[in-house]
Order: structure tokens, then C-alpha cells, then sequence
């Protein structure tokens, strides 16, 4: 929203929807056009290439219209987006009051701190022999891959978030009488909620790059497992669906969350 | 925290109030080695409004800091009300330099509730409480607002009744209309001079403005420049309210304050090895000694 000084600002006011929506259908336009040129792009490299390399828009297309009518993709974006949703929402749960922790009691920081500083750097893909062992090859070892992908950046942001809340807040909240807790709770916590946004939706795309490899090993369904059994079956536009799926599902999921977010936390400050 | 501060609490909020005295004795601040402000002794008497003048970086601000408990003093006693001070609390009301206080995800009404409503207080009494004070500063119509869609100006006022819906014995205010342009901040000092009145605090304002100083203070308490800085004059101001800035006496306290910090600044300025040549026969006017 654009900040509309009170008083002169009547007829802007009134001008004001249109112009949005002009705006609006010139960045629809740009978007299609991007689209357009993207696709244009792969339908050259899919000619010069031939079908055993780049499958074609229009082979990518028929296979999945193909994998649709069995099911297959249906039942492929079901399993991993429940896979990601659940180890997403795990992490989120998790890992945001213990960044609120880890920000706010300095004890914890420095308990916490070697831990999140060692296994941020190793990759879920390391942990996937490890998950299965140990796991099994059940949903439980996919979803937790995903937990362990997403809960240290939640974590992260969440606890960076509390350490950026101005000194000046919390000193008006003491002095007008709130108590430890009534703070962490009153003060601290809405003013990290865009650091926790930002920590959410950075999680989500780890998911995603996760959700691959979590489903390298034994999985029967999912889109990660159609991509690694496309390639022993040799079907490159399977190969192609199942990556074009991979990247609406994100896209979808992250526009959603956006909404989401800016909606119900709009009054917290986070602008998306 | 603890009750160890007795503050003069109003029934109603309606009837003016006491303020509590405050009392300084011999305080020294030091963060690790470096000593900020040293045996400082001050006696402020209860509704008495004192402005701490000083050149920047003086070590006024930590002083107010402490008496808002939010620094331990390393030496030396300070007293509120005849009580030690141990930390933050709501009879010690704090107004802050930057907006950057206010809760932005809380409306106005929310955020001048806040502190009857850490204390417990009924919805009913947090609104009532919230739409008296908010009134007294002139914002009633904006109370369903959000802080960041008020002017500064604004903004400094849901501040300042936020600090008195908690009905404070002393409030603090950090150089609060600083941040403000010229018209707004004179504005405000008027608004200042009419609300303390009104509300019978003590109040300790903090500023480097000297023409503010005057218009509101009945003392001013001119710092020495830091580090260790101490007191260096107490200037009572003897001039009928509301004051008048072309009064002769203020004219004549004005030359005397600034001839005070200008010796000041130039005792900073050459301690920083900066000799500017305004030493011995140009005061910071310009003017020929």
C-alpha cells in the first residue's frame, strides 16, 4: 500500500484503482511474456537436442496428461506435498520458540550455538542412508529429513529476529511494568514475526530441494520418486514432468503462504 | 519488579497527583573502564520539572537511565520517593527519543493500555484509563489508529500518555521532541508545559536544546562535558508560566547557560585535540569577548 497523506489526497484517492489495475495487467503481461520466452527457449534446445536429451513442451505435455490419467501425478504431488507440509510444519513449530530461546537467554545461545553451527552446513541428502536406517523405509525418515531441513533455518531467523528487536521497546515495555515473560511473549514475539516469515518461507524452499533426495531411497510414490524411476525407466519426459511439477508445487506453496502471511500478520510489519 | 518504589497513586487518574521526589547522591556510572558520569548529586523535589543540559555525549541520557533503572549506578545512591532504585518500573515512566518505542502492531488505544494491562487492570478500566490520557495529549480521534500511520509529533504524544496512563511519580524524557522539526517541537513544549502541570508530576527531561530548557524548567541542570561527566551549575528559573522567550530574564539566563556549555564544548573539543581558535576571545556566538 502506498501511504496516502490525508486531506489533499481526495481525487488521488479516487484515481488511485485504476492505476492499479493497469499496473496490475502490465505486470501480468511481463509475466506471460516471460513465460512465453521460457518456453520458446526449451522448444529450440528440445530441436537442436532431439527427444533423448530435452523432451519437448509438447511431449512434456502429453506425458503428463499420460501420468495424470493414471493417477500417477495426482497421487505424486499428494505424497509430497503432505511430506513437505508435515516436516515444514514441524520445523516451524519447533524451531520458533526455540529461536525465541536461543535470542532471548543468552545460556541457551551459547548451549545451542555449536550444534546449529555444525549440522547447518551438513545437507539432509548426507542424512537420507542414515534416515532409513534408522527409520526405516516408511514416511517417517522423508518427513523427518524434511524437519531437519527446515527447523535450523526457522531457528536461525527466528532467533536472529529477536536479537534485532529494538533495545527502546523492550526498555518501554519493562519500565511500563510488563514482567520477563509478559515481554517475551508481548513484545518480542510479534516483533520478530517478519524475521519468522522470511525464516518459514526460506524453510519451504529447502523443503523442496530436499524433498528429491529424501525420496531417493524407497519411496513408491511421490514426485521425487517418479523423477529417479523415470530415469531407469529411460523416460526423459517423465523426467521433465515430474520437475515442471516440482516447481509449480513450490511456486504454489510459497504464493499461498505469502498470502497467508500478509494477511493474518499484515499488523506485525510483514510485507510480502 | 520489586514494590520497593512508593509512588503517589490516583485513584481515578482525574484529580491531580503528587509526583515523587528524586534524589541524587554522589552517583558515579562506569561501563567496565570507561567512567560516564561521576558524583553526581542532584535533589529534585517532588512535581518539580528539571532539565539536564549539557553538549552532546555528556553522559545525560545515562543518568536518565539509571533513575529509569535501566543501568546499575557503580557509585553512590540513587533514591525515588525515599527508595533505592533496582530496576525498571511503572512508577518511573519513560519517554523515549525515538517512535521506535511505540508497539507498531498494537493500535494507539493498545499501546497507552499497555501498562495498566500488564497490571492487571479490568478491559473496561485499560480503555477508560487509555481514552483519558489519550485525551489529555489530544489524540482521542486517532485511537484506533496504528502508531506508524501518525505523524512524529503524534507519535511522541501517544508516548507521553502511555507513560502517565501508568500514573507515574516521575517521568523521564529523553530528548523527546529531538527528532522533530521546529514547529512541531514548539508545539510540543507548550503541550509539555500544559500536561505536567495537569498531571502534577515530577519530570526529568533530558535536552541540549537551551531555549527548550527555559521554556519549561523550573530548574536546569547544566552537565560538564564527558567523560566522568558531574553537574556543573543548577540554574533556577524564576519566570512566570506560561514563559515568553523575548523576557528580559530569559535573555539574560540564556547568555548565562550558554556562556556555561560553550566553556564546556570547548573543554571537549580541545580534550579531542581539536583547537578551533574559539578559545579565548570569541564566544559561540561569534561575539568579541
Amino acid at each position: 500500500m502506498t501511504v496516502a497523506a490525508a486531506g489533499a489526497a481526495t481525487p488521488q484517492t479516487r484515481r488511485r484503482p485504476v492505476g492499479t489495475t493497469a499496473r496490475n495487467l502490465r505486470s501480468l503481461g511481463v509475466y506471460t511474456l516471460s513465460v512465453l520466452v521460457g518456453i520458446g527457449i526449451w522448444q529450440l534446445l528440445a530441436m537442436s537436442y532431439g527427444s533423448t536429451l530435452v523432451a519437448s513442451p509438447r511431449e512434456t505435455l502429453a506425458a503428463a496428461e499420460e501420468l495424470a490419467r493414471d493417477g500417477t501425478l495426482a497421487n505424486s504431488v499428494i505424497a509430497s506435498g503432505r511430506r513437505i507440509l508435515i516436516g515444514w510444519g514441524l520445523g516451524v513449530l519447533v524451531g520458533v520458540p526455540v529461536g525465541l530461546l536461543v535470542g532471548q537467554i543468552k545460556i541457551v545461545r551459547q548451549f545451542l550455538e555449536p550444534y546449529i553451527e555444525f549440522f547447518r552446513f551438513i545437507p539432509p541428502v548426507a542424512f537420507v542412508t542414515l534416515a532409513v536406517v534408522w527409520l526405516g523405509i516408511g514416511e517417517s525418515s522423508k518427513v523427518v529429513l524434511i524437519f531437519y531441513t527446515a527447523v535450523f533455518i526457522v531457528t536461525l531467523n527466528t532467533s536472529a529476529g529477536v536479537m534485532a528487536v529494538s533495545e527502546s521497546k523492550l526498555r518501554a515495555a519493562a519500565s511500563l511494568g510488563a514482567s520477563r515473560r509478559q515481554i517475551l511473549r508481548g513484545i518480542v514475539l510479534p516483533s520478530t514475526v517478519p524475521h519468522i516469515v522470511t525464516g518459514a518461507r526460506l524453510a519451504m524452499g529447502n523443503s523442496f530441494l530436499t524433498i528429491v533426495s529424501a525420496e531417493i531411497v524407497a519411496a513408491q510414490v511421490g514426485l521425487g520418486s517418479l523423477i529417479w524411476t523415470s530415469r531407469n525407466y529411460g523416460r526423459i519426459d517423465w523426467v521433465f514432468v515430474g520437475i515442471i511439477t516440482l516447481g509449480i508445487l513450490g511456486f504454489v506453496f510459497d504464493r499461498v503462504l505469502r498470502i497467508i502471511a500478509s494477511r493474518v500478520l499484515r499488523r506485525y510489519g510483514v510485507k510480502l | 519488579m520489586t514494590k520497593a518504589i512508593e509512588t503517589d497513586r490516583r485513584e481515578t487518574g482525574s484529580a491531580p497527583g503528587r509526583g515523587a521526589a528524586v534524589s541524587v547522591d554522589g552517583v558515579g556510572i562506569r561501563f567496565g573502564s570507561f567512567q560516564a558520569v561521576s558524583n553526581i548529586s542532584l535533589d529534585i523535589a517532588a512535581g518539580e520539572f528539571l532539565c539536564l543540559l549539557g553538549p552532546s555525549g555528556c553522559g545525560k541520557s545515562t543518568l536518565l537511565s539509571a533513575m529509569a533503572g535501566f543501568e546499575a549506578v557503580s557509585e553512590g545512591d540513587l533514591r525515588v520517593g525515599g527508595a533505592p532504585i533496582t530496576g525498571p518500573h511503572p512508577g518511573l515512566g519513560m519517554v523515549f527519543q525515538s517512535s521506535e518505542a511505540l508497539f507498531d502492531w498494537m493500535t494507539v488505544r493498545q499501546n497507552v493500555a499497555f501498562g495498566p494491562r500488564m497490571r492487571g487492570a479490568t478491559r473496561a478500566a485499560q480503555t477508560k484509563l487509555a481514552d483519558e490520557y489519550l485525551g489529555l495529549v489530544g489524540l482521542r480521534h486517532c485511537a484506533d489508529r496504528f502508531p506508524g500511520r501518525l505523524s512524529g509529533g503524534m507519535r511522541q504524544r501517544v508516548q507521553i500518555a502511555r507513560v502517565l496512563a501508568n500514573e507515574p511519580g516521575v517521568v523521564l524524557m529523553d530528548e523527546p521532541f529531538g527528532a522533530l522539526d521546529a514547529q512541531t517541537r514548539q508545539v510540543m513544549q507548550e503541550e509539555t508545559d500544559r500536561i505536567w502541570r495537569a498531571s502534577g508530576c515530577t519530570v526529568v527531561f533530558v535536552t541540549h536544546d537551551i531555549d527548550e530548557a527555559i521554556l519549561l524548567a523550573d530548574r536546569i541542570a547544566v552537565m560538564t562535558a564527558g567523560p566522568a561527566a558531574s553537574v556543573k551549575s543548577v540554574y533556577p528559573v524564576d519566570l512566570p508560566r506560561p514563559r515568553d522567550e523575548a523576557d528580559p530574564a530569559a535573555t539574560e539566563l540564556r547568555r548565562a547557560l550558554r556562556a556555561d556549555i560553550g566553556e564546556e564544548v570547548r573543554k571537549a573539543l580541545r580534550d579531542q585535540g581539536l583547537d578551533p581558535g574559539l578559545d579565548q576571545d570569541v564566544d559561540l556566538k561569534g561575539n568579541l569577548r
